[in-house]
């Protein structure tokens, strides 16, 4: 698989170490209210779609970015892949 | 139909004009008390044991595709009982008894081997590691032995002893472990149910599932409707998807994990070698391909075949490990899709929808689970209370902390 980064163009996926679904972005605030079954459920439970999925991969052999990578979990087809930062940045309403 | 050697003799004599198809073709009834949905390995284990041991009548089992479709026909067929903590290692030599006693029982040649399973140790820490390993074998009632270099050279003198990087000190033997043919278990646990009144019915394929006031009331399908007073789903690499009709998010991803086998061969491999360090994993099957594997694909995966890269990783780890293995011709390399959980172990367990039971999340290692697997999943629906060997399996484990984390690396499935 050839991922497309976006600052540095198609890289083989081989470069890229793998965490799993998107989602593990939104890391929910361990100081609120009922934080112990939010955690549970932030580390332990998975979307685990047949088709589209929106994923984590770091560039561990290369820039050491985090990506964001939209994948079809079907057919191996790489829709798309942005900066985790950008992603993350948008998530709390920052300039991305 | 009873196979014996007089049957086999009589056929012979006969023209063999007298076999049979092995079961039934039937067409879906209104209702059944149990639905199993899933007929590979464990589906059809289940409704085995559920038909047998715990005497339940009106059971079917649905299967989207023809039966042993899935990862019972796509595994390398090892089995063994080689495990280390207390709610695994009962439950893996439990699952032992009953292949040792599987064939007599279902009255259907599915090859077991107990030829031995030798996982290869290179330092000293992990001979430390696997002594314990052993031993915690031992207590549970399993067969262990710690061999040394002299020891693993007299059974397997091939393989590369003076590797810079993973020289062999020895090994931990499990006699009785060893292989199985895989197609021929799904086979003998379908016509052992089928015998015993289950239908097995194809080509159907679950669509959803009718729940009313948090109790299931039955299944939709591509053949109609099908009630239910309880259901059971053992899909194994599709438990996502199949849950999510439910409205379940569960601790699992989907990987796609490859295996690989050679062109037929001389007999050389006495039984299963396994190289933990560079994973990989070997043995020899009856037609004499080199049957192996190594790591996941490490991303989750519906596509029921791998990538390049792993397979360059596997080759180099057999070669590093076993260098005559180069001279042999790969012949085919295959992907089966599987829950892994975020403990690595297995999940055997009602759901909070009433009647709906889940067997999922066995990571690579389902199939030498498939006789206990199913014994301990017929006792949960029969009798709505876990089987001694499987208490552990709580899906609830992972928010309780209560996780069998056998290899220690914490929720991370794509390093189990």
């Amino acid at each position: 698989m050839l991922i497309p980064h976006p600052l540095l163009g198609l890289r083989d996926a081989q470069e890229f170490t793998y965490l799993g679904d998107a989602r593990l972005i939104e890391r929910p605030d361990g100081m609120a209210a009922g934080a112990e079954a939010v955690f549970a459920d932030y580390v332990y439970l998975r979307d685990n779609p047949a088709g589209v999925h929106r994923e984590l991969w770091f560039h561990e052999q290369g820039d050491r970015s985090w990506l964001v990578v939209t994948r079809d979990t079907v057919t191996h087809e790489i829709i798309s892949a942005e900066l985790a930062r950008d992603v993350a940045m948008r998530g709390k309403g920052g300039a991305a | 139909m009873h196979f014996s050697g007089f049957r086999v003799i009589k056929e012979a004599l006969t023209g063999h004009k007298g076999w049979k198809p092995l079961w039934r073709n039937p067409d879906p009834q209104p209702s059944y008390d149990y639905i199993i949905i899933g007929g590979g390995g464990h589906g059809l284990a289940t409704a085995y044991y559920l038909a047998r041991t715990f005497g339940q009548a009106r059971i079917a089992v649905l299967e989207k595709g023809w039966l042993g479709q899935g990862n019972i026909g796509r595994n390398t067929t090892i089995i063994r009982s080689n495990y280390l903590l207390p709610g695994n290692e009962p439950f893996y030599e439990f699952s032992m008894k009953l292949w040792e006693g599987l064939e007599q029982e279902f009255n259907f040649n599915a090859m077991i081997s107990q030829r031995g399973v030798l996982n290869l140790y290179h330092t000293d820490a992990q001979r430390d590691a696997f002594r314990r390993r052993g031993n915690a074998m031992l207590l549970a009632g399993a067969d262990a032995e710690l061999l040394d270099a002299a020891g693993v050279r007299a059974m397997a003198p091939f393989l590369n002893f003076d590797n810079a990087r993973f020289p062999i000190k020895g090994g931990l033997l499990q006699r009785r472990g060893g292989t199985v043919r895989h197609d021929g278990v799904a086979w003998g646990y379908a016509r052992g149910a089928d015998m015993r009144g289950v239908d097995l019915i194809q080509n159907c394929e679950v669509t959803g599932f009718r729940i009313e006031e948090g109790r299931i009331l039955g299944v939709e399908t591509s053949r109609g409707y099908i009630g239910a007073k309880k259901v059971g789903v053992a899909v194994a690499g599709s438990t996502g998807r199949v849950m999510q009709m439910a409205g379940m998010r569960l601790p699992i991803e989907s990987h796609v994990l490859q295996a690989f086998v050679t062109e037929g061969l001389k007999p050389v491999i006495p039984g299963v070698i396994t190289f933990g360090a560079g994973h990989f994993y070997v043995s020899q099957s009856d037609k004499g391909g080199l049957v192996f594997g190594g790591d996941l694909d490490g991303y989750n995966s519906y596509a029921q075949r791998g990538n390049l890269p792993v397979i360059e990783d596997v080759a180099e780890g057999g070669m590093a490990v076993m260098p005559m293995i180069g001279r042999a011709r790969l012949l085919r390399s295959w992907g089966g899709i599987m829950d892994m959980s975020m403990d690595g172990s297995p999940i055997i367990d009602r759901t909070h929808i009433e009647g709906l039971y889940l067997n999922a999340g066995w990571c690579y290692g389902g199939f030498k689970a498939t006789p206990a697997s199913g014994y301990a999943f017929a006792h949960l629906l029969a009798k709505d209370a876990p089987h001694d060997t499987a208490r552990g399996y709580r899906l609830d484990r992972f928010a309780r902390g209560h996780v069998i984390d056998e290899k220690g690396v914490g929720a991370a499935p794509n390093l189990h």
